[in-house]
């Protein structure tokens, strides 16, 4: 019945086409490719970003896409800086392997919390994915005699990548080693959000009910996504250590459960770039703050994220969205 | 007797000593239309959730094609045939109409959780939606968000999703609840053209549209079923008179 005119791309064709990369989406690459130029004396803080960016777009992919809300996204951060912590201080230089090793491990801790905690629903999650932190936080506190403690954990040594770049004091390695794992990581996360199984992700944070109705396996998927988010922010913590070549118990707690999200929330959760703008904008702000007024700048950052979540639900990228909306009506 | 599509027998729920189902033995015949009456409270969309599995039954058999489904979780019920509307819209409100369908048959394609070298299949999915949407006359929305449409067109998404189910069995949960008159008729009409190898359970208040559509109608008060017959045998049995048909003046 419906005749629509010839060569108008169909409505399928809009559906799909919604995965092809836009050219906005090369703008983070090149302005981390920028950097590296641009500033060679900030790279540590840059290698940070980075890693503290891959941490951000994890927590998007179960707080943003499946619309799990968790305090408890550190506990595999700590998992992954941990493991490739005590195996580079215990005779595991290689730093890929050791990567890897870390995104598996909290990857295992992320099926295996998540399979028990995501029966659960709103105030009880949220309070059993802060449990969970609580715990791992301790139990890397008591083991002292392989993490640490309190003291942190000490005498890494992270051979050169692939055997010929060595990790320099000025941080060039360790930035282009985080920028290569986060492209790497954003471009799976990418594919994921855009395939079946993402947008039945998105099913879940609209109408779990509905989800139930149609017949998706809604527990499982969620561990599922819950798992690969913990393996990415795994790795994560990985770099963190890798790069820094030191562990402290600061990796595994509340507060930077509390930290990412609010980058997060911030640049805009469920857009996958809200990592990318909220994560840079917290740090920058933090450290420009935190030189300029050293005493209050944590005040500063709270009063940001007030206005934030007052005015701005959608964060930076909400902004942004809203205004080119505007643009476009007025120039009509 | 031919094996009916859906069967219950001495079906019973109880919230302590509130007992919102009542033994109830029902029989859906393969590509009946059925309806489900009752007065407010009459325990009729409770009925639909225990068939669904989003309640649990207190005791008796659910039996889906002659197999017993009343152990089995709300997807495995869907995958075998069981595609449910609700009386309160329940959809993906932010995304667009041509997207809750495909997330619909996504699922029953068996496609919803690939996420590698899945783009011919999604298109596939997509295709199929569309065609859905061309079939129930929404395609001129279909990347409209829901949340923008009319509830009256955001009713006719509600069947939608369901088809997109390919159920063996549907029951519908006052598909017009909420509707305005002239865009009832729509959904009426919708109803009316169903694939007739479907077997309809429809819940409904409104007796003119009861009589229409359904060949059967069973009459649910207190949570067990009052009387069950044709739509003639309904209308002039005393008893439902009293509980029921004479309540409609109040609407």
């Amino acid at each position: 019945m419906a005749t629509s005119p010839p060569k108008v791309p169909s409505p399928v064709d809009i559906l799909l086409r919604r995965r092809r990369l836009r050219p906005i989406e090369t703008l983070p690459w090149a302005i981390a490719v920028a950097v590296y130029f641009a500033f060679p004396t900030y790279l540590p803080l840059g290698t940070e970003i980075l890693i503290m960016v891959l941490f951000a777009l994890s927590l998007d992919l179960i707080l943003g896409y499946a619309g799990i809300v968790t305090l408890g996204h550190a506990a595999f951060f700590g998992v992954g800086a941990y493991t490739a912590g005590i195996l580079a201080a215990n005779g595991w230089s290689e730093p890929t392997s050791g990567l890897v090793a870390a995104g598996l491990m909290a990857g295992i801790v992320g099926v295996v919390s998540g399979f028990i905690i995501l029966r659960t629903h709103g105030v009880t999650l949220l309070m059993l994915t802060l449990a969970v932190v609580f715990m791992l936080h301790e139990a890397a506190n008591k083991a002292g005699f392989i993490t640490g403690g309190a003291d942190g954990l000490q005498g890494m040594v992270v051979d050169p990548l692939f055997g010929a770049f060595r990790f320099d004091m000025f941080g060039r390695t360790a930035y282009l080693y985080a920028l290569a794992v986060l492209f790497l990581a954003w471009l799976f996360a990418r594919l994921l959000v855009h395939s079946p199984f993402g947008r039945s992700l998105t099913g879940i944070r609209e109408n779990v009910t509905r989800m139930h109705a149609i017949g998706s396996p809604v527990h499982r998927r969620l561990v599922a996504i819950y798992a690969i988010s913990a393996v990415l922010a795994g790795i994560a913590g990985g770099l963190l250590a890798q790069t820094t070549q030191a562990v402290a118990l600061t990796v595994v707690t509340f507060e930077r459960s509390g930290g990412i999200l609010v980058m997060l929330i911030l640049g805009g959760a469920g857009r996958l770039y809200g990592a990318f703008v909220g994560a840079p904008a917290f740090m920058l702000a933090q450290d420009t703050l935190a030189k300029s007024d050293p005493v209050y700048w944590l005040f500063w950052i709270g009063l940001m994220l007030v206005l934030v979540v007052m005015f701005a639900r959608g964060g930076i990228l909400g902004l942004v969205d809203a205004a080119l909306h505007l643009a476009r009506r007025l120039r009509r | 007797m031919s094996r009916p599509a859906l069967e219950t027998r001495e079906l019973n729920k109880s919230f302590g000593a509130l007992a919102v189902a009542n033994n109830i033995d029902f029989r859906l015949e393969v590509g009946a239309r059925h309806a489900l009456i009752g007065p407010n409270g009459a325990g009729k969309t409770t009925f639909i959730n225990l068939i669904t599995g989003r309640l649990q039954p207190s005791s008796g058999r659910i039996l889906l094609a002659g197999e017993d489904i009343a152990g089995l979780s709300q997807e495995a019920r869907v995958k075998r045939g069981l595609g449910r509307t609700f009386q309160i819209n329940t959809l993906f409100r932010g995304l667009s109409v041509l997207e809750n369908v495909t997330l619909a048959i996504a699922e029953r394609q068996g496609v919803a959780g690939g996420i590698f070298r899945v783009a011919g299949a999604y298109r596939r999915v997509a295709e199929e939606a569309y065609a859905l949407l061309e079939r129930l006359r929404i395609a001129e929305d279909a990347l409209k968000p829901v949340r923008e449409l009319p509830y009256g067109r955001q009713r006719l998404v509600e069947i939608a999703i369901a088809l997109g189910l390919k159920p063996k069995v549907l029951l519908l949960d006052e598909p017009a609840a909420g509707v305005p008159t002239p865009e009832s008729a729509i959904i009426l009409d919708l109803v009316e053209r169903l694939p007739a190898e479907i077997a309809v359970l429809i819940i409904e208040h409104d007796m003119d549209l009861v009589f229409r559509l359904a060949q059967r109608i069973t009459v649910l008060v207190q949570g067990g079923v009052l009387v069950e017959g044709t739509p003639a045998e309904i209308a002039a049995d005393a008893r439902v008179r009293e509980v029921y048909l004479g309540e409609r003046r109040h609407d």
